[in-house]
């Protein structure tokens, strides 16, 4: 699989800093898309170009080449990462076109894409050996050098805790808590609150677990599906060691109801937040029942891990 | 969208799926009718969007006129985990031999349609025992996988053929209805060995809707939910007296999780979305002042990016238009938030810096009134 790490941060430079890879963004005309094209200007992102069917030659901010095509921008820019803000209908078209231009790490931003359409991407990824976050994400983001994503610059400081969350607004809230408590974060990735991720829980855990320097991680989960559960085996499995704590949204939603996310629904016993629970208590994570107590519960076991 | 038994098995039987004879009705006049042209006896099952209706006592069976007319009121008047009666079916009873098990199910972790398949059916699926279970990708089931299965749990003869039918058709309708769920449980074989599906769940991606017009006939939303979707939020709503309002569906959840182990009851689910600004909190305000049982509303938006001043304003004009007439717990985080305390100071709006001491606020204030 793709590095996601070289994906978002490309190589060193002579003078020990990562270059600032080149970032396409899809739809960056629209109303979303360019507010958050010039936040991530701001933050540092390299956009190196926009791409408008029809907008081509025209420029962002005064500086940003947009083109016609995802194509067109590739070529231009040698860009492999791409960050998507079309409606949900188009999502399927423009994913496609990104790659098979060669796009190897698509952010998917929109929400309420057909599931059947995510599972066509996905399996379109497989096969180009790329990398989908999303869809639904609030996006991905290595605090203080690189943010691609729609997410706030504000709660997040560059640090050595990984935090991945189904969440957009969990993930603010709760990287907001870890740096207020003084754990700045190496990575964060938003795995959407779809039922269908580009990005399962399992791999983002896989892209950042061999990273030496990450010193813990946060969870953040919430009812639906089962991949809490899967990811909570794989880290007994691996009898990985850093510390980790989760949290879990939904604990007290009736069932069979869709809270808010496509993928937030208990059917039966299946997606609920007891079986969530149990299976990492079994895999010896601590479960937070509040956003607030993560990074309580965080410092315990960081304390732990010292003696 | 989540079909009851009967918009599911209509949908069946457009699709070549046999079902057992029957009529569904909202009111005893029309089901009296219904019942002189089904003939005794047969049963009648409520249609709740929630299941374990048989244990709640939502299916009994009917043989005279007496027994139909103590039972179809009671039924109609019945809450199933708080989910009021949608509909009766009304259906022919069928002799049979055995239940069987069948669906198609989207496995979310591996990504792709698993048929499950038991010889032991008529229990709920965590219950059934020997399922065979099969990857079939984006749901296509071909009669040489679906033989395979008949065989495996044990089917025999004519049945077979009976079998590899009703899955192929079922796996027409989950791909061409974009189904995350399409179940038949129990499927009854009967004496001549054939099939026939007794009950039926399907649970279609509502991210689809846009291309399935067809379907919203289906749509079983209240007037409230369908105002929501319109303005691009998302209600649930709940049986308690606090409204929980607030931006992202894992924050919403979050909050009220917290609000139900401090004693609280939710009187719903509202996500206004990533953003929040004076018109989007002004219209969440206006959808829960129509909610009834509301006594106040607890509010928790993550503003990254948002200035807490406009939807402190939003609050300030929904006073001042008698709009609500509520006390509101608000934690807005996010800039400006002095200016905002400032702006609501005289008015029944309380701010607070955490959420867990607006939920204190609002289920002391809520108990006190009683």
């Amino acid at each position: 699989m793709a590095d996601i790490y070289e994906l978002l941060r490309g190589q060193k430079d002579s003078s020990g800093n990562y270059q600032k890879v080149p970032v396409i963004v899809q739809g960056i005309t629209g109303t979303f898309g360019s507010l958050h094209a010039k936040q991530m200007l701001d933050y540092g992102t390299n956009i190196a170009a926009g791409v408008t069917p029809g907008k081509g030659g025209q420029k962002f901010e005064g500086k940003v080449p947009i083109y016609n095509t995802v194509k067109d921008a590739v070529d231009a820019t040698n860009s492999k990462v791409s960050i998507v803000f079309v409606p949900a209908k188009f999502f399927l078209g423009a994913a496609t076109e990104a790659l098979e231009a060669g796009i190897k790490l698509l952010v998917a931003i929109p929400e309420h894409v057909p599931i059947r359409d995510t599972m066509q991407v996905i399996e379109l990824a497989k096969k180009k050996d790329a990398i989908i976050i999303g869809p639904n994400t609030p996006g991905v983001m290595i605090p203080g050098l690189v943010k691609i994503g729609i997410m706030p610059a504000s709660p997040f400081k560059p640090g050595n805790i990984v935090v991945l969350s189904k969440s957009g607004t969990l993930l603010y809230e709760i990287s907001n808590t870890l740096t207020k408590a003084g754990f700045g974060q190496s990575i964060t990735i938003g795995i959407g609150g779809d039922p269908v991720n580009g990005t399962r829980l399992i791999d983002a855990f896989d892209m950042v677990k061999d990273d030496p320097t990450i010193e813990g991680m946060v969870i953040v989960g919430e009812i639906g599906g089962d991949a809490e559960e899967i990811v909570a085996q794989h880290i007994m499995d691996i009898k990985f060691k850093k510390p980790i704590v989760a949290y879990i949204a939904g604990r007290r939603a009736p069932k069979e109801k869709r809270m808010g996310h496509a993928g937030a629904i208990v059917m039966g016993n299946y997606g609920s937040a007891e079986s969530k629970i149990s299976m990492f208590n079994m895999a010896n994570i601590p479960v937070a029942k509040r956003p607030n107590e993560v990074a309580i519960l965080l410092a315990g076991k960081l304390e732990k891990t010292k003696d | 969208m989540r079909l009851l038994e009967y918009q599911a098995k209509e949908l069946f039987a457009q699709y070549g799926i046999k079902t057992p004879k029957g009529i569904s009705s909202k009111n005893i006049e029309q089901a009296r009718n219904d019942a002189k042209q089904l003939g005794y006896p047969f049963v009648i099952k409520v249609q709740v969007p929630v299941g374990g209706r048989g244990k709640a006592g939502g299916i009994q069976k009917c043989h005279n006129d007496d027994e139909f007319e103590i039972k179809y009121p009671q039924l109609l008047d019945m809450s199933i985990k708080g989910e009021k009666t949608r509909a009766i079916l009304l259906e022919k009873m069928a002799e049979y031999e055995k239940e069987l098990y069948l669906s198609l199910f989207l496995n979310r972790s591996k990504r792709c349609y698993t048929v499950i398949a038991s010889s032991e059916g008529g229990v709920e699926i965590e219950s059934v025992k020997n399922q065979v279970i099969r990857e079939v990708g984006l749901g296509d089931v071909d009669a040489q996988t679906a033989e395979e299965i008949a065989k495996q749990i044990g089917l025999q003869g004519k049945t077979i053929p009976d079998f590899v039918d009703m899955l192929q058709r079922l796996a027409k309708i989950t791909v061409e209805k974009e189904a995350e769920l399409a179940e038949i449980n129990p499927v009854a074989l009967l004496k001549d060995g054939s099939l026939l599906a007794l009950d039926g769940k399907v649970v279609t991606d509502d991210n689809a809707n846009f291309r399935h017009p067809e379907m919203d006939k289906y749509q079983e939303k209240t007037e409230l939910e369908e105002r929501a979707e319109k303005s691009g939020f998302t209600l649930v709503e709940l049986d308690g007296n606090i409204a929980v309002v607030g931006n992202g569906a894992g924050l919403v959840m979050s909050t009220l999780d917290m609000l139900a182990d401090n004693g609280g009851k939710p009187a719903c689910f509202l996500d206004v979305g990533g953003g929040a600004t004076t018109e989007s909190v002004y219209e969440a305000l206006t959808l829960v002042s129509k909610m009834k049982k509301v006594k106040a509303i607890l509010v928790n938006l993550y503003g990254g990016i948002v200035k807490t001043t406009t939807v402190a304003a939003a609050f300030i004009k929904a006073y001042d238009d008698k709009l609500i007439d509520l006390p509101v717990y608000a934690r807005l985080m996010g800039s400006e938030s002095e200016k905002s305390k400032e702006m609501l100071k005289n008015t029944r709006t309380k701010m607070f810096d955490s959420v867990e001491d607006a939920i204190n606020g609002v289920v002391m204030e809520v108990n006190k009134r009683g």
